[in-house]
């Protein structure tokens, strides 16, 4: 379960959306749109707890919150495996096999990951999220540099996800062949700015 | 944990981890110190604790923007942050990852290059036992300032100017304790103090270093 | 009673300096002027030292003040820290330069004062390795300050490096005097008996250290102002640009 009450959250000191309210339930997806720069990687970001926001309430279960980047912070000295093998320890998990299966590694689980291609990176990064046995997903466009084929695969791994009751909260402009995800448009969540002279506190600086 | 300091030490011994880095520097400037003054053993004596304190520390420094630069390009840092791993952990972790590949090399070679420099018999122990005691520290306030200084752009040079100041009691009361040692006097008093700095600096900076990498990240 | 954290509001402070700061310049001005004349040309030659002792009438002002603002940074920062104020985080920004000009002062005249009396510019004495240190501590926060572009990051991490900067910076203090007992005489002023300078110094030496430390309130207002504007003209821009 993941609720999101009227948030406010800031990019760069200045206050970017407000207003956002949002629910997940179990089996539940949403999909944030929006045109660049209408801070849906600040608001993904301030759900996954990496910046205070400016107002509101997110609550979740403790630890439910598995939160995926642009960057996969993958290490590309360390093969498929051993990326995946620190993940799963960091999360205290078990077993990393079926994550491998699932994105279709299984394959290229000994290669240095620096000699994969870009997709397969990004699958790399994905499976990572199924390691981490968390959950609510929280993605920052997942499918950048995927083929066909693989946003095909990750929009079935999505869904298996949430048939298992997890959700997902993610920023893309892809079509994931989701029909069931719900969609939130961010454009009318567009902060506006305290007008001058109305007396705020640090009002000059906004 | 123990995950995140095999990765680490993982990292840094594979291809381009950089570890020896600072070991080499350790080693050239113990080379250069001595063609540089000159070879007469009386004064490369005296001056041995001196410049093999400050060879440890430049070293330590060279590598320290390494600690979280990599995982901040790689996003490996914002994932790290959401992990269910305090962030105090994290960079304990890593400065503990730091000392290994640095520190703890620096003062297993200090004998050889104490030998260059003509380093009185009496000092080795006080020198060894000096830097064992004294790097920890070196290595947390290095992560400090890699902290500081982590989404910079050309960050390496103002960590060096924003650590070298906080380097300072370290580098005094640990050249002391090898230069009395090398005279044969009483160490007891520097030896404790830098013992007391190190203990300070690794139980409370832990906490300033996740509290600027939280700043950092946001 | 109007709360003293009114004047964290920039509105207010700025609208509080915009009378406060000419007042301050004056005083600043005339005390220092007469601090520092009183001083170099109304007190007669020290039996020993000559006219060279008229330096300390720069020399301990300037380093008094040089501590002083860095313990007027380090409060800045903690409210900064704790209550969120920007005007307190600029104003330990705006702190910054004047301090490292006033230790650049003391150790200049210290040196001018030292090559007559000791015969050497410098000596490795605690005092003076202190202050060279506490010189590159403010070098440290002012170019981290300027590294920074996000102005509220800036402002967090200056902070967090001045509070445990200032904890090195004492340690650093004992290290220097425990690593070398120096020729500095002791501190020139003395509030225990047997006080060891006469009150013909004291009058001109008391009057230059308020003056000095007038100086230091004036720029700081003026520089607090400048901080203010630049911010807020940072978020006038940012604010067209998001319209």
């Amino acid at each position: 379960m993941l609720n999101v009450q009227g948030l406010a959250c800031a990019r760069g000191g200045l206050p970017l959306l407000e207003q956002v309210s949002f629910a997940l339930a179990p089996g539940q997806a949403l999909v944030l749109r929006g045109p660049n720069g209408c801070g849906k990687t600040t608001l993904l970001r301030t759900v996954a707890g990496l910046q205070p926001a400016l107002a509101g309430e997110i609550s979740a279960a403790p630890d439910s919150i598995a939160y995926a980047a642009h960057a996969d912070g993958i290490k590309g000295t360390l093969s498929v495996r051993e990326n995946l093998d620190f993940w799963a320890a960091i999360y205290g998990t078990q077993g990393i096999s079926a994550a491998l299966e699932q994105m279709n590694l299984r394959a290229l689980a000994d290669r240095a990951a620096q000699n994969l291609s870009a997709g397969q990176k990004r699958r790399l990064g994905l499976a990572r999220l199924l390691v981490t046995g968390r959950p609510v997903w929280v993605l920052d466009e997942p499918t950048v540099s995927l083929d066909v084929a693989s946003v095909a695969l990750f929009g079935a791994v999505v869904r298996a996800h949430l048939g298992q009751g997890g959700m997902a909260l993610m920023a893309t402009h892809i079509d994931l062949g989701l029909p069931e995800a719900e969609i939130l448009d961010l454009t009318g969540y567009k902060a506006r700015l305290p007008e001058p002279g109305t007396g705020g506190f640090d009002e000059a600086f906004l | 944990m123990i995950a995140l300091l095999t990765r680490d030490l993982r990292l840094a011994l594979r291809a381009g981890g950089g570890f020896g880095l600072g070991l080499a520097f350790f080693l050239i400037l113990a080379v250069l110190v001595p063609l540089g003054v000159g070879p007469e053993p009386a004064t490369l004596a005296l001056i041995a604790p001196g410049i093999l304190w400050v060879g440890a520390l430049l070293a330590c420094l060279l590598s320290l923007d390494r600690i979280f630069a990599l995982d901040f390009e790689d996003g490996s840092l914002d994932l790290l942050a959401t992990a269910p791993v305090p962030l105090e952990a994290v960079v304990t972790i890593k400065a503990v990852a730091h000392w290994l590949t640095t520190g703890l090399p620096l003062v297993l070679i200090s004998p050889v290059l104490g030998l260059l420099l003509f380093l009185p018999a009496e000092a080795y122990l006080w020198l060894i036992l000096s830097l064992l005691l004294g790097t920890p520290a070196l290595s947390v306030i290095g992560t400090f300032g890699a902290a500081l200084t982590v989404g910079l752009k050309r960050g390496g040079l103002l960590m060096s100017l924003l650590v070298l100041p906080l380097y300072i009691p370290t580098l005094v009361f640990g050249a002391e304790v090898v230069s009395r040692g090398a005279q044969g006097l009483a160490v007891g008093t520097p030896l404790a103090l830098l013992g007391s700095i190190t203990a300070g600096a690794v139980a409370l900076l832990p906490f300033a270093s996740a509290l600027v990498l939280r700043i950092n990240l946001r | 009673m109007a709360s003293f954290w009114e004047y964290a509001n920039p509105l207010k402070f700025m609208r509080t300096t915009d009378w406060l700061l000419p007042i301050v310049t004056v005083a600043a001005v005339v005390v220092t002027t007469i601090g520092l004349v009183w001083g170099f040309f109304f007190t007669p030659d020290d039996f020993r030292q000559g006219s060279t002792v008229k330096i300390v009438f720069l020399h301990v002002p300037s380093a008094m003040m040089a501590i002083n603002i860095w313990v007027m940074m380090l409060v800045a920062s903690l409210i900064w820290l704790i209550r969120r104020h920007h005007v307190s985080a600029l104003a330990a920004k705006a702190a910054a330069p004047v301090g490292l000009v006033m230790t650049l002062i003391g150790l200049i005249t210290g040196a001018v004062w030292g090559q007559p009396m000791w015969g050497t510019w410098w000596a490795w004495d605690p005092r003076l390795t202190s202050f060279l240190i506490l010189f590159l501590f403010y070098l440290g926060y002012i170019a981290l300050w300027a590294a920074i572009d996000d102005p509220d990051t800036g402002a967090d991490l200056t902070a967090v490096l001045c509070l445990v900067g200032s904890v090195f910076a004492v340690l650093s203090r004992y290290a220097a005097i425990f690593w070398n007992q120096g020729l500095h005489q002791g501190a020139s002023l003395s509030v225990q008996p047997g006080t060891r300078m006469d009150w013909a110094y004291k009058a001109p030496l008391y009057t230059c250290m308020v003056g000095f430390g007038l100086v230091f309130l004036a720029l700081l207002l003026a520089g607090t102002r400048t901080e203010i504007r630049a911010r807020r003209m940072k978020a006038l821009v940012a604010r067209e640009r998001m319209a």
